[in-house]
């Protein structure tokens, strides 16, 4: 039998809060051909699983639920009519916009687009990646693994509980756990600070009085069918830098439950598979103000493309991406958008053959060639967009690698043109920075101007001057 | 006293000083009035939205959650009222579960 085959403008891959604003953002913009691949046999994402509040302030004003926040996308999904192709896998996606997926109902089939959005989403870190010594019990889970156990299938992992790690999942579970009955022994973070938000520590440990050990972490696990305990240790930096435990330092604390909350990395496999190198920082593609991939045509957006601390701020992101699609997918009609309808690209040359699309582009420059990357100081660890390949006002989202107290950040670019020239662009005062929160600056069109084509934007720290104030 | 009140109303998680006073509650170092708000309570009555699920009899799971913040110390016994809960006849999103559950005020709700 000859494999189905389906046509759609834009085809995006992963029906959670990215997949599904991308898509919204698509439809609003004039691409009414979509369709959402979806794994699962509903939409959502991992916000199915996040039952507790604090998502939907940022994008729709109130305090939500994670069902409650995918709800309301998939609402609009559905107003829209976009086609959902749910339970259906996707396996592969070329270069050519070609993406082959698998369901119980068409077998493996095609799908052929115009664009191609990644949302895949992100999934953590499991316990190999840890390299804890001792045996190898039941008992041990991700705290995501432990969240679907708890609120998607209904029971409880275990009834004494460790936590190694202080991510927000981590937290929550913490509290999770905490209500439904288990007792919570302690959270053990190896780094001197957590990586969670300020609140969660707040309202899922200190209102359970719930121990946060930071500068602590697990250095054994015992039992034989069943976790029995953990041998927990302080650690501290040597002389070297590195961070070991101190001998002396260890205590055995009791439990049948060991939950991991040891960081969240981007789902990529699609992605390296097509052939897009990801960036060692991110874990995820390395983009343009677009979100376009180094494969013109395909996006990517949300927690495949790096991690957000919020599911809004992805879904934010992601809007980006689908109205930058739906500019290409018009370009490529030869409907334009105010800029030069006919510029389409071949889907073999540089991905800004389409230009000025969706409102995003500045408009009176699109004639103009202009080129940039981003670089960073390693204390900045990296910035989504990593590239530009126009002049606009452009957020860029970037992470640090410690904390920072009383800091400048600065942006200077060093343009090919003019020799080695250090042109301040921005500067911003920081209080604090740390590593778990996410910051954005704009860099407007105006800063921009300032750089030449082929300019290295170069975001570092540097400590604030005494005087400053 | 002065006591160290982390917001967890919004993500910025302003940490804030907060103080009974003789008239009221002097706050300090919020972000926004909500923050503010948040602090007074604290010290007055801290409250907290609960969110949880019930199981239903025929194994089934549903999100739910209180429709405004219950006192704090009352958590665990809304969770106990929660749990008698096996049958829905209306799992729809906003529909109530438990109305004032444990006496609070606030309608136990379908997410
Ligand atoms: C366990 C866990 C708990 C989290 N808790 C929170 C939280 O409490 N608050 C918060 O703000 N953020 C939380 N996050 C982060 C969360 O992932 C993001 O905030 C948000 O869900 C990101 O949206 P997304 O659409 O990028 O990814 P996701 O929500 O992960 O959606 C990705 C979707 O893509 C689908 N998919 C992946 N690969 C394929 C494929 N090959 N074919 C077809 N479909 C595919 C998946 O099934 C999934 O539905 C959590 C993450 C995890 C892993
Ligand atoms: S005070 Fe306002 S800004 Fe600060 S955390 Fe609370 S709600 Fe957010």
């Amino acid at each position: 039998m000859a494999e189905r085959v389906f046509e759609y403008d834009l085809a995006v891959i992963g029906g959670g809060p990215a997949g599904m604003s991308a898509a919204c953002a698509a439809y609003e913009n004039g691409v009414k051909s979509v369709v959402i691949i979806e794994r699962e046999d509903a939409l959502g994402g991992i916000l199915k699983q996040c039952i507790h509040c604090g998502f939907g302030l940022e994008l729709f004003g109130e305090e939500l639920t994670g069902p409650e926040f995918a709800g309301r996308l998939a609402a609009k999904v559905r107003e829209y009519g976009i086609d959902c192709m749910l339970s259906s896998m996707v396996l592969a996606v070329d270069r050519s916009l070609n993406v082959t997926a698998t369901s119980a109902a068409n077998g493996i089939f095609t799908v052929r687009a115009k664009a191609v959005i990644l949302a895949m989403g992100c999934r953590e870190r499991p316990r190999g990646a840890l390299n804890t010594p001792g045996t190898r019990p039941s008992g041990i889970f991700t705290a995501g693994t432990a969240q679907r156990y708890v609120n998607i299938d209904g029971y409880m992992p275990g009834k004494k509980v460790v936590i190694l790690g202080s991510g927000d999942i981590g937290l929550i579970m913490a509290r999770r756990m905490t209500l439904e009955g288990a007792k919570v022994e302690a959270v053990c973070e190896v780094m001197p600070y957590s990586g969670g938000l300020a609140r969660n520590i707040e309202q899922c440990l200190n209102d359970f009085g719930i121990p946060l050990l930071l500068s602590h972490t697990v250095t054994e696990i015992r039992g034989r069918e069943r976790l029995e305990g953990v041998t927990i240790a302080r650690v501290e930096a040597g002389a070297d830098g590195v961070r070991r435990p101190v001998a002396g330092s260890e205590r055995f604390i009791a439990c049948d439950t060991l939950l991991l909350s040891v960081g969240l990395i981007p789902e990529n496999e699609l992605t390296v598979n097509c052939g897009i190198g990801l960036c060692p920082a991110t874990k995820g593609a390395a983009v343009s103000q677009d979100r376009e991939t180094e494969v013109p045509g395909i996006y990517a957006c949300g927690n495949v493309l790096h991690v957000h601390d919020l599911a809004d701020f992805a879904a934010v992101e992601a809007a980006l991406a689908g109205r930058a699609a739906a500019g290409r997918i018009k370009g490529l009609r030869g409907g334009g958008c105010g800029s030069g309808g006919g510029s389409a690209s071949d889907g073999g040359c540089a991905s800004d053959g389409v230009r000025g699309c969706g409102g995003v582009c500045a408009g009176d420059n699109a004639g103009e060639e202009f080129r940039a990357v981003f670089e960073t100081d390693g204390q900045v660890r990296y910035t989504v967009p990593q590239r530009l390949t126009r002049r606009c006002d452009v957020k860029v989202y970037f992470r640090v690698s410690g904390i920072f107290e009383r800091v400048s950040l600065e942006v200077r670019a060093t343009s090919v043109g003019r020799g080695d020239e250090n042109n301040l662009i921005f500067t911003k005062k920081y209080i604090k920075l740390t590593p778990g929160t996410m910051q954005t600056v704009t860099l407007t069109s105006e800063m921009l101007e300032k750089c030449d084509s082929g300019a290295v934007i170069r975001f570092s720290l540097v400590p604030q001057r005494r005087d400053d104030k | 006293m002065k006591r160290n009140i982390t917001c967890i109303i919004c993500p910025r998680g302003c940490e804030m000083e907060a103080e009974l006073t003789g008239g009221g509650v002097s706050v300090s170092g919020f972000g926004c009035a909500r923050g503010r708000q948040y602090a007074e309570n604290e010290l007055i009555r801290p409250v907290r939205t609960l969110t949880t699920t019930v199981v239903l009899r025929d194994g089934s799971v549903i999100p739910v959650r209180t429709d405004r913040p219950v006192p704090k110390e009352r958590m665990f016994d809304c969770m106990e009222a929660v749990r008698g809960v096996k049958e829905l006849p209306d799992c729809s999103p906003g529909s109530v579960v438990i109305a004032d559950v444990c006496g609070t005020g606030a309608d136990l709700i379908v997410d």
